[in-house]
């Protein structure tokens, strides 16, 4: 069966030359949940920025079986939907119900279509009833869920999520994990929240200086790179007891 | 924010809300020319003008002394102008400089306050306005909110770091300086990430509306009618 994604020799230099990402292989499968997890500027949110062609590197990328390039590009942004991790940065239209349709608009859905397919999306975050409200008035949460519907009523097969935990409350952050169990896609989690990535991740993968060094289950990752808040030292760890 | 303040004014329902945007940028147009080929000695003329931009807000139902201060943006530029003609002595050129140019403000802002911004540049773009000017004018607007918010965020940084708030003078200009440097840098940043948010979501570079244009026999005799009565106003 072909791979939603495979990523072949992957390489990427910004203009300051910056070595981005240094040869990085990746397979994502049907119905898999994968995190990513990695440093601040190891290269995660510039590999995702590749799958749908906003960045261009050398090395080969196949999304839905379609080789990414020029001709197939609104195909496969069709296919992949971006939730980034500053909602402010994806909610530009006057009202939310104008900005979920923005995506179908522009994939060529009729006006009717789209209006439907939001309305649907919106349904299926719990934000109907903000439909007609000013995205910028939401509250963190709320934006974060209409971003998310936004790239929802494009129907991709692959969500991608960039540090989507990011400026939630606690409960802000269980409402997502539910939300997002309940979404058939096959996703990317970049994320630091560990115990976030468990949630919803079967695999997860480590990116160390623009490479993909690691290949695991989100258990096996964290463990081998200690890569979780909760291996803080015990003397750092929140502790109800504790007088500072 | 003005601008957010205006995007809400202009989800409101009226007789002016529901009007095509094409046919109140053409009475707009007209307005515009009226006034500006009135001569600033005809007070009764101007002051219907002011009367007939009055009656509008209020039948869109904006909030008047709001959109009134708000429209008060301009006069930094055309009082600077009117001072200018004020010290070479030309008192009546002064005077209708700044009233003309306030009286213009307002009725732009009547416009933008009761038209959404992608429905207004699309009415722009029905009349002929090049493409690519429009799309300068949706990314100008979508980044003034970017710099805004930038700037607000940084004042509140500034005030929380400001040992004595009495700071004044060349500190007080200093810091702005430095401040306005790093917005600068940091708005690119940020329009970058929204053009790429923008791009995820298959954007060709034209913003898409949900509902299409429909000129209809209200908005033909809303443009015949406004724009006779004010050119009568005029030749009077």
């Amino acid at each position: 069966m072909t791979p939603l994604i495979e990523v072949r020799g992957l390489r990427f230099q910004y203009e300051d030359g910056t070595q981005a990402l240094d040869g990085v292989d990746f397979t994502l499968e049907r119905g898999e949940t994968v995190a990513l997890f990695g440093a601040n500027g190891s290269g995660k949110t510039t590999f995702v920025l590749h799958l749908n062609g906003i960045l261009r590197g050398e090395g080969n990328i196949s999304v839905c079986g379609m080789e990414l390039s020029k001709q197939t590009l609104p195909q496969i942004r069709a296919k992949i939907g971006m939730v980034f991790q500053d909602s402010d940065e994806q909610l530009f239209m006057p009202t939310v119900i104008e900005d979920v349709a923005f995506g179908p608009l522009n994939l060529g859905v009729s006006q009717h279509d789209a209006i439907h397919q939001a309305e649907a999306a919106l349904e299926q975050v719990g934000m109907l009833l903000a439909a007609g409200k000013v995205p910028y008035h939401l509250s963190a949460g709320e934006k974060k869920r209409v971003a998310l519907a936004g790239v929802l009523a494009m129907n991709p097969e692959i969500l991608v999520l960039d540090e989507p935990s990011t400026f939630l409350d606690p409960p802000g952050h269980a409402n997502l994990v539910h939300l997002l169990r309940t979404l058939p896609q096959s996703k990317l989690i970049i994320t630091h929240d560990t115990h976030f990535a468990a949630a919803l991740a079967g695999r997860a993968v480590f990116f160390e200086k623009g490479k993909l060094v690691a290949d695991g289950t989100v258990e096996e990752i964290v463990q081998r790179f200690q890569w979780s808040y909760s291996d803080l030292p015990a003397d750092l760890r929140y502790s109800a007891q504790r007088r500072f | 924010m003005h601008h957010v303040h205006v995007d809400s004014w202009s989800q409101g329902k009226s007789v002016l809300h529901a009007r095509d945007p094409r046919a109140k940028i053409l009475t707009l147009l007209v307005f515009l020319t009226v006034l500006a080929t009135t001569p600033a000695d005809a007070a009764l003329t101007l002051g219907i003008d002011a009367a007939v931009l009055v009656a509008g807000i209020l039948i869109a139902g904006l909030p008047l002394l709001q959109l009134l201060s708000r429209a008060m943006v301009v006069l930094p530029f055309s009082l600077t102008f009117g001072l200018i003609s004020w010290m070479t002595g030309d008192h009546l050129r002064a005077i209708g400089l700044v009233e003309k140019s306030y009286l213009s403000a307002a009725a732009v802002l009547l416009i933008v306050g009761t038209t959404s911004l992608p429905a207004l540049l699309n009415g722009f773009e029905k009349l002929g306005a090049p493409r690519m000017l429009v799309l300068v004018a949706q990314f100008i607007y979508r980044y003034l909110f970017v710099i805004s918010e930038q700037a607000q965020h940084m004042r509140l940084a500034a005030s929380a770091r400001q040992g004595d708030p009495r700071l004044h003078g060349k500190g007080r200009f200093r810091a702005a300086a430095g401040a306005l440097a790093v917005l600068f840098a940091r708005s690119y940043y940020r329009a970058d990430g929204i053009h790429r948010a923008m791009l995820a979501r298959a954007f060709t570079g034209r913003f898409p509306l949900l509902s299409s244009l429909h000129f209809r026999l209200a908005d033909g005799l809303f443009l015949l009618t406004a724009s006779a009565f004010l050119i009568v106003v005029r030749t009077q």
